[in-house]
């Protein structure tokens, strides 16, 4: 049985011809033992390397994942070395400011990184005693989000959207106007975009240029046109940095990815080719623990100044949350944005849809010391209130207006200015914590005192109609 | 031990590793696989190709790399010094591995589950000579100010004792007693035993569940109780608040030893509860929640197979401390990742799914689960229980998948989360018309004897409120239909009651000092004065008052508040407000009289 020794010597063996190329998988028999998740490098006729990793090892023959696709390879002359070793970066701080493909290869033509650390992109699990529980608000300058939704620094908070919905916008937003307040941290960002289209990718580069920030962004790009199974390794490369910047680097990192669907969709095309069994609409039974792997990966240490916040977007096909991607990714999220079509249709900028949307970590962001003492019993209350507009609406919708009670028009009235004027605003509008919740008396000041169950009457005192 | 190889990998597919050339190594060993020591079980045999799951990472491991057996079964250590402490799935105490690795779990590391070096002041309660049997005492550890670890015989040993040791402080590995079998057999005994997880640990009997555990979450004491040993789920989707269900249900409810089991679940949920029950004081004992309660962490992006193993480390602890006598409550958050652990494990082995893919046996498996909750008596004649409260995450918040079926055949108390009440942010969000509780004829007895509420009018209270919610949903059809100024006073008054009763009763917030928890006694008092005002308030309507005159009345914001208002230790303002309630329909009644 081999040791360690008889293993790296082997790993300098190439093999040449293999046995089955399937879409994105080689089939190689006869290989020396060839250990589970390695890096490859398979040689094509031009000479030309490209990356994969080994997905299953066994006597007979080791299936490998090419990610830069398998067109123009063939059987006799694919040439296949093993490296004994995990796919990894390396990764510096340097890397802020320029462009990489999924791999982490730059495309900007500038040179080659360098660094002496080399990290796994699988990463590993963090030890949960060793998490620390985040508590910091940033303040992203949105009302819905910072009154009702708030981020806090650690969070996984995804977009859920539609296409042709302005997550993009909202991403690019939150990137230019996040700051903790009170302080001068800034954020690196840290971007991964998978199976996105290059205009998407421009806006983005082009909203970081305009704010001046694009010297603390890093950006990962798998665009649509590149090959699917790029997008797999894509947000691994971009975490790994993400992590090397926060808890080696001491800096607050905001990770954007998106598309976390085109993600799902890769999987599920790798998983088809190999045969296994699918659960919901064909995805693979993993898909749960695969996006865990991701998104578990942002948070904050005990000990560590750094922190990795991670916002995902991702669209849900056919605008349905129930979809095996936004349900599972909601599972695992620290709540989530959910974009509404009707409100977008409507003119309301962000379209967030206010009952659906939630942050988990918000209950211990918010209140007294953090952001005003009247927010949490504030946003309980809109919620609620919001809850019973949506209520009087169905109703109104069958019965007519006309026959609501003088409350219920009251309640629309509330609707109608909650919506218009605290969700709604400029996609350049940044607007303070006080002013978006005294905002939010100013609406809710419309509704009569004795609606308001969830507020105390020192708060009622001190905020209501003022 | 570790130099027993059974056999060589010889394909690797994620955690399940097939091995070839197996010797003698036995179902469900625990094996470690090549040079890494990863931790694994063995779980189908076969010569050339039996099957390993692996509870760590498996990146790296290649075919012909050797397999060892470690000559036992995947097996808990119990004994002193688990309460408190934070697990992984194979019950690896978290904090002893970041002392190792720091903050990311490596891979291969081996601590014992129990600490080696710590000295417990053990007090023996046998002598040399006593005849002694499995489960029964030999002394105990005052582990914590308010818990008296009971040292046991491990289940199945039987004998004489030749020598015991006396009071004094030992560790975990110290001989305390001597123990002849009866095949004449010398068997040292410690302070800790190991137990298979698969395997249940035995009992004497089985005994009726009629005692209510406690919650203090007024939705379920009073319309939905779980008993005792009684087994409950609590379905739903994303958001609805499943996890704060169960954090709010171990935080407050009355059993003595809490097993709470994060299992494929987010990692800041766990430093939530290990950041906030140290924090938080047991209203019963005046200390510390931590000191109660055991955490196994098995987040979701650590090892799948290592979710399996939690769920079953998980509740063989509870069965030991049930057989010391104790009341334990199982939080197992989610079930559902376990059932899809299983999923995974089975289509990577190539089994034949049945449903959604999901292996055929998972039934089988749920059912083995809930089994092993119960009220019973103990091989040493006490009672001891284990009450098991399952969340399940239905993908896309719908009932009918196949892990929240196979679950409500083999449970008997269901909380059905409800999207619309979380998205009103009426928390806890459990839906009252899909909810139910087979538990409810069993523990009226207890609410109405003197040792629990005392309330002998609590079931009819509650079945009126009842009632009344059911009609509500009728009503509001009809309101929907043709609006709320369509229906007569007497049914607009019921709507207007639940209302109330939802807002001032159903509702909890779990972060208020005084509302977080409701003693028995505060939530007999006010289901009853809802009850009284709309039983009252029916009345003076039929003899013509209006229903804007109901809801101006003073005390009507009085039981809106009453819930924030009157502290669970000074409840004479509970009979204050019923007082003035009966006043002013008294007035009212005279007004139109």
């Amino acid at each position: 049985m081999p040791d360690k020794t008889t293993k790296s010597l082997l790993s300098g063996r190439e093999y040449i011809g293999v046995d089955k190329i399937d879409g994105p998988l080689v089939f190689v028999s006869k290989t020396h033992p060839v250990g589970y998740r390695e890096l490859v490098e398979c040689v094509d006729k031009q000479g030309h390397v490209r990356l994969g990793i080994v997905l299953e090892s066994s006597t007979n023959a080791v299936v490998v994942q090419v990610f830069e696709g398998t067109s123009g390879l063939t059987l006799p002359g694919t040439r296949v070395r093993f490296s004994g070793e995990p796919l990894t970066i390396a990764v510096s701080k340097e890397m802020l400011g320029r462009v990489f493909n999924g791999l982490g290869h730059p495309i900007d033509g500038g040179p080659p990184q360098r660094s002496d650390i080399e990290l796994d992109v699988n990463g590993m699990a963090i030890n949960p005693t060793a998490r620390q529980y985040p508590r910091d608000f940033i303040q992203t300058g949105i009302s819905v989000i910072d009154g009702m939704n708030t981020l806090i620094r650690g969070q996984k908070l995804p977009i859920f959207s539609g296409n042709g919905l302005p997550h993009n916008e909202l991403a690019a937003q939150i990137a230019r106007q996040a700051k903790i307040r009170g302080t001068n941290t800034q954020f690196a960002v840290v971007f991964a975009a998978m199976g996105v289209k290059h205009d998407v990718a421009r806006f983005f580069t082009q909203s970081f240029e305009e704010s001046g920030v694009l010297e603390n962004v890093a950006l990962f790009l798998s665009l649509a046109d590149d090959p699917s199974i790029e997008r797999l390794i894509t947000p691994r490369t971009a975490l790994t940095l993400a992590e090397h910047l926060a808890f080696n680097e001491d800096m607050h990192v905001l990770v954007i990815m998106t598309d976390m669907t085109n993600y799902c969709e890769s999987l599920r095309e790798i998983s088809t080719i190999r045969g296994e069994i699918p659960s919901r609409k064909g995805y693979p039974g993993y898909l749960y623990s695969d996006l865990a792997e991701l998104y578990e990966r942002s948070g904050m240490i005990k000990g560590y100044k750094g922190s990795i916040t991670s916002l995902p977007i991702l669209t849900m096909p056919n605008d349905d949350i129930s979809h095996p991607v936004p349900d599972l990714s909601g599972y695992i999220t620290e709540g989530q944005i959910v974009f509404e079509r009707e409100m977008d249709g409507r003119g309301i900028y962000p379209p967030v849809a206010g009952l659906p949307s939630l942050s988990r970590l918000m209950k211990d962001g918010i209140g007294e010391g953090m952001t005003r003492e009247d927010h949490p019993h504030l946003a309980s209350q809109l919620f609620a209130a919001y809850s019973y507009v949506k209520d009087v609406r169905n109703l109104a919708s069958v019965i007519g207006e006309e026959e609501l009670t003088p409350l219920d028009h009251t309640y629309l009235d509330f609707g109608r200015e909650f919506e218009q004027r605290y969700v709604s605003q400029r996609k350049d509008e940044d607007r303070s914590i006080e002013e978006t919740l005294d905002l939010g008396w100013e609406v809710l000041s419309i509704l009569p005192v004795d609606e308001l169950h969830r507020i105390t009457e020192e708060e009622i005192e001190k905020f209501y109609g003022k | 031990m570790n130099d027993r190889i059974i056999g060589q990998v010889k394909r690797v597919n994620g955690p399940v590793i097939e091995v070839m050339g197996i010797t003698d190594a036995e179902m469900f060993e625990l094996v470690r696989v090549g040079e890494e020591n990863l931790i694994g079980e063995l779980i189908k045999l076969e010569t050339d190709a039996a099957v390993v799951q692996v509870y760590e990472d498996t990146t790296g491991i290649a075919p012909f790399d050797p397999v060892y057996g470690a000559g036992m079964q995947l097996s808990a250590e119990l004994g002193p010094g688990m309460v408190g402490t934070i697990y992984d799935g194979i019950q690896r105490p978290l904090e002893a591995i970041r002392e190792m690795s720091e903050i990311y779990i490596k891979r291969g590391i081996t601590v014992p589950s129990l600490d080696r070096e710590k000295k417990w002041h053990f007090v023996p309660s046998v002598k040399e000579g006593d005849q002694v049997s499995g489960g029964m005492f030999l002394g105990t550890v005052r582990e914590t100010e308010n818990l008296l670890h009971k040292i046991l015989v491990p289940p199945g040993d039987k004998g004489v004792l030749e020598s015991v040791t006396g009071e004094g402080d030992y560790t975990v590995e110290d001989v305390i007693a001597v123990l002849k079998t009866d095949d004449l057999k010398e068997k040292n005994l410690y302070l800790m035993h190991r137990w298979p997880i698969r395997v249940q640990r035995p009992t004497r009997s089985r005994l009726a569940l009629d005692i209510p555990l406690i919650t203090g979450q007024r939705v379920i004491d009073t319309l939905f109780p779980v008993a005792k040993g009684g087994t409950v789920a609590i379905p739903g989707g994303f958001g609805t608040g499943k996890t704060m269900t169960q954090q709010a249900v171990a935080k407050w409810c009355d059993a003595d030893i809490i097993v709470y089991i994060g299992c494929g679940e987010r990692g800041n949920e766990i430093t939530d509860v290990l950041t906030e029950f140290p924090k938080l004081i047991d209203p019963r004992t005046g200390r510390s929640l931590m000191e109660r309660t055991i955490l196994i962490a098995n987040t979701s992006n650590m090892p799948v197979s290592a979710r399996e193993a939690g769920i079953y480390a998980g509740i063989t602890m509870a069965e030991y401390f049930r057989d010391q006598g104790y009341d334990v409550a199982v939080m197992a958050d989610s079930t559902s990742r376990w059932a899809e652990a299983l999923r995974e494990l089975s289509g990577r082995m190539e089994e034949m799914p049945a449903e959604e893919g999901f292996p055929a046996y998972l039934p089988t498996k749920i059912a083995e689960f809930y089994e092993r909750a119960g009220s019973m008596e103990t091989l040493n004649g006490d009672n001891g229980s284990v009450t098991i409260i399952g969340a399940v995450s239905p993908p896309g918040g719908d009932f009918s998948e196949p892990v929240t079926q196979h679950t409500k055949r083999f449970i008997r108390c269901f909380w059905a989360l409800d999207r619309h009440l979380a998205n009103a942010r009426h928390y806890p969000a459990i839906s009252w018309l899909e909810s139910y509780s087979e538990y409810l004829s069993d523990v009226v007895s207890w609410w109405e004897s003197a040792d629990g509420g005392a309330s002998p009018e609590w079931l009819c209270d509650r079945t009126e409120i009842m009632e009344l919610l059911h009609k509500e949903v009728r009503l509001q059809q009809v309101v929907k239909l043709v609006g709320p100024d369509a229906l007569p006073d007497t049914q607009r008054f019921i709507l207007e009651v639940c209302t109330l009763f939802k807002n001032a009763f159903l509702q909890q917030n779990a972060y208020d000092k005084i509302d977080a928890f409701s003693i028995v006694q505060k939530q007999v008092k006010m289901l009853h004065i809802i009850v009284t005002y709309y039983k009252r308030g029916a009345e003076a309507i039929k003899s013509g008052a209006t229903l804007v005159k109901l809801r101006k009345m003073k005390v009507y914001q009085d039981i809106i508040r009453m819930k924030f208002s009157i502290p669970n230790d000074d409840l004479a303002g509970l009979d204050k407000i019923e007082a003035r309630l009966e006043r002013s329909m008294d007035q009212l009644e005279a007004l139109h009289a």
